[in-house]
């Protein structure tokens, strides 16, 4: 816990930042119900800087996936704006490309290679020979080589995100979006995946912006955190987190850091309801 | 500890006995394979087009017996008889040249109607004024029999093949827009943000994303689409047989019921029984086993 402070306040040294990648600055999302219309987030901002291993944390109902489809194009911000590069963010593009969470999201229609490559080439980065050969090599570094000419019907639910992962990565997008992606994997595999895309950062250095629910997660996948509170999602901190890894996992330094972000996210609650008598 | 305390004690709840941890290597796998042949009839009930065949022949067969017992072959000729017109109008050219008459009637008729739906739907989906338009003009006309409108196409259209293609596409037309608006709309939220993720719009979008996404609900809307058309042809030749100048297969079953050859009656229903079956074992069947089938859409 100890460390964790000292390198916040460390972070805050250096007075000439570069500029960020992606600046949030005070969005507020609202979502259409059926009768009303709800507020998500509320006058939320942070800043993403290259090769950032960004993680939006918080509590079902904070509104971190709302989030990540706004910085996707997907919503329009009530108030506020995001910025990519210093330029607005006007509708989904292949310049922020989405891992989502269901295995649904790969078109069934295609094999894994094609799934790869079919978004680089229709969004005309590549001819269809290179972009054949972008997604092999991307195959390659999630280890699915061998499955290139299956179906997705025919893989695990690892399988197919490890092949979501490699169809975001083949597009070199200036940021990867990244929702929940593991959430709905088994323990070991998630585990597994946590790891292969720490492995991946450290080759390829992509910045991403990466949504969970579990703090343990958020401690190792991320290099910085932001805790949003619920009900609007609102921001609540900042923290790094680059000194832990899943070999950390164990260690009372990660436990204590796990414990703060704990009652960093659950203090709000009322005295009388946390604490029974 | 204050949870220990809530605890009743031990003696009311038994707890498990702790055993002793093991470690063993698994055991020798029997056999010399752990996977087993299918026993031979069990894997030729397996072929669809085998039991298929045995369904055809057990109708044939209760055909042959029932024409038989009954004894008129006015009112029902046996499946030998009704064989053997089949084959003579085959070898002198007169079922062939029939067949394709209609089918190249059907053809037009079916491709302007699924060209139509699709324009259609893409309106639908793109916008709630489209959407609109088809759910009002579906329900409008697609209850309207397509024989109710043959004397108006008749009208417009003169004595040829134009008025038969128009009620075609009317018969086609609706209830294929209508699945593939199903399917379009029941498309997953995720595969559609996909598709806008990479970038795609307007026509791309529909024709990368949508349509084959939708593609079972869409095959579903074009084989009921084929079978309305077909039903629609048919009957429309019925009642107005020389309209199109050149009869087809049901101005074949009507000449024929005229000069009462019950025989050649039964062979025309024949002919159009096999085309539907070839089309819907073979062009339809191919189409779902390259398509949805191999991708795992349908089972």
């Amino acid at each position: 816990m100890d460390g964790l402070t000292a390198t916040a306040n460390d972070s805050e040294v250096p007075a000439t930042l570069p500029p960020a990648l992606l600046s949030v600055e005070g969005v507020t999302l609202e979502y259409t119900g059926a009768s009303q219309i709800v507020r998500a987030t509320q006058n939320v901002s942070f800043d993403v800087w290259e090769a950032d291993r960004f993680v939006l944390l918080g509590a079902s109902g904070c509104g971190k996936s709302t989030l990540l489809k706004a910085v996707g194009g997907f919503i329009q911000p009530r108030e506020g704006r995001i910025l990519l590069d210093g330029r607005p963010v006007d509708g989904p593009g292949p310049d922020r490309v989405v891992v989502f969470q269901e295995f649904d999201q790969l078109p069934p229609w295609k094999t894994v290679r094609e799934n790869v490559a079919f978004p680089v080439r229709v969004s005309g980065r590549l001819d269809r020979k290179s972009a054949a050969e972008r997604a092999d090599y991307y195959l390659d570094k999630v280890g699915l080589s061998r499955f290139a000419d299956a179906y997705p019907n025919a893989l695990s639910g690892g399988m197919k995100q490890r092949v979501a992962i490699a169809r975001a990565l083949a597009m070199e997008p200036r940021v990867l979006l990244m929702d929940e992606p593991f959430a709905a994997l088994d323990a070991l595999t998630r585990r597994k995946m946590q790891e292969e895309l720490l492995a991946l950062w450290e080759e390829v250095r992509f910045t991403l912006l990466f949504v969970t629910h579990s703090i343990e997660e958020a401690l190792v996948v991320g290099n910085r955190i932001a805790l949003l509170s619920p009900h609007p999602g609102r921001m609540r901190a900042e923290l790094n987190a680059h000194e832990w890894d899943l070999h950390g996992g164990g260690s009372a330094e990660f436990q204590a850091a796990a414990n703060r972000v704990h009652r960093l996210l659950f203090e709000d609650v009322p005295p009388d309801e946390s604490n029974p008598t | 500890m204050s949870e220990t305390r809530l605890l009743s004690p031990a003696a009311a709840r038994p707890a498990p006995p702790v055993r002793p941890e093991y470690e063993r290597a698994p055991e020798a796998v029997a056999g010399a394979s752990i996977a087993r042949t299918i026993p031979l009839p069990q894997r030729l009930l397996q072929q669809p087009w085998l039991r298929k065949g045995l369904i055809l022949v057990a109708l044939a067969v209760l055909w042959e017996v029932v024409a038989r017992i009954q004894g008129n072959d006015l009112m029902l000729p046996s499946f030998g008889q009704t064989i053997r017109a089949f084959y003579e109008d085959i070898a002198n050219g007169v079922i062939p040249g029939r067949a394709a008459n209609s089918i190249d009637v059907l053809l037009k008729g079916y491709l302007s109607g699924v060209v139509l739906a699709f324009v259609l739907t893409t309106l639908a989906i793109s916008s709630r004024f489209g959407r609109d338009v088809l759910s009002t003009l579906t329900s409008m006309f697609n209850p309207l029999p397509p024989i109710a409108l043959l004397p108006l196409g008749l009208l417009w259209f003169g004595l040829g093949q134009g008025s038969l293609i128009f009620v075609l596409i009317h018969s086609v037309m609706w209830p294929l827009a209508l699945n593939m608006y199903t399917g379009f709309t029941s498309v997953p939220e995720t595969l559609r943000m996909t598709g806008r993720n990479y970038g795609l719009r307007g026509l791309r979008y529909v024709f990368l994303i949508l349509v084959p996404a939708a593609l079972p609900s869409i095959i579903a809307g074009l084989k009921i689409g084929w079978a309305f058309a077909w039903r629609t042809l048919i009957a429309a030749e019925l009642v107005f047989g020389t309209s199109s100048g050149r009869g087809g297969l049901g101005w074949y079953i009507f000449q024929n019921r005229n000069e009462l050859y019950t025989d050649r009656v039964f062979a025309g229903l024949i002919t159009v029984i096999l085309l539907g079956l070839i089309v819907e074992n073979v062009l339809f069947r191919q189409i779902e086993q390259r398509t949805i089938l191999r991708w795992g859409m349908t089972k």
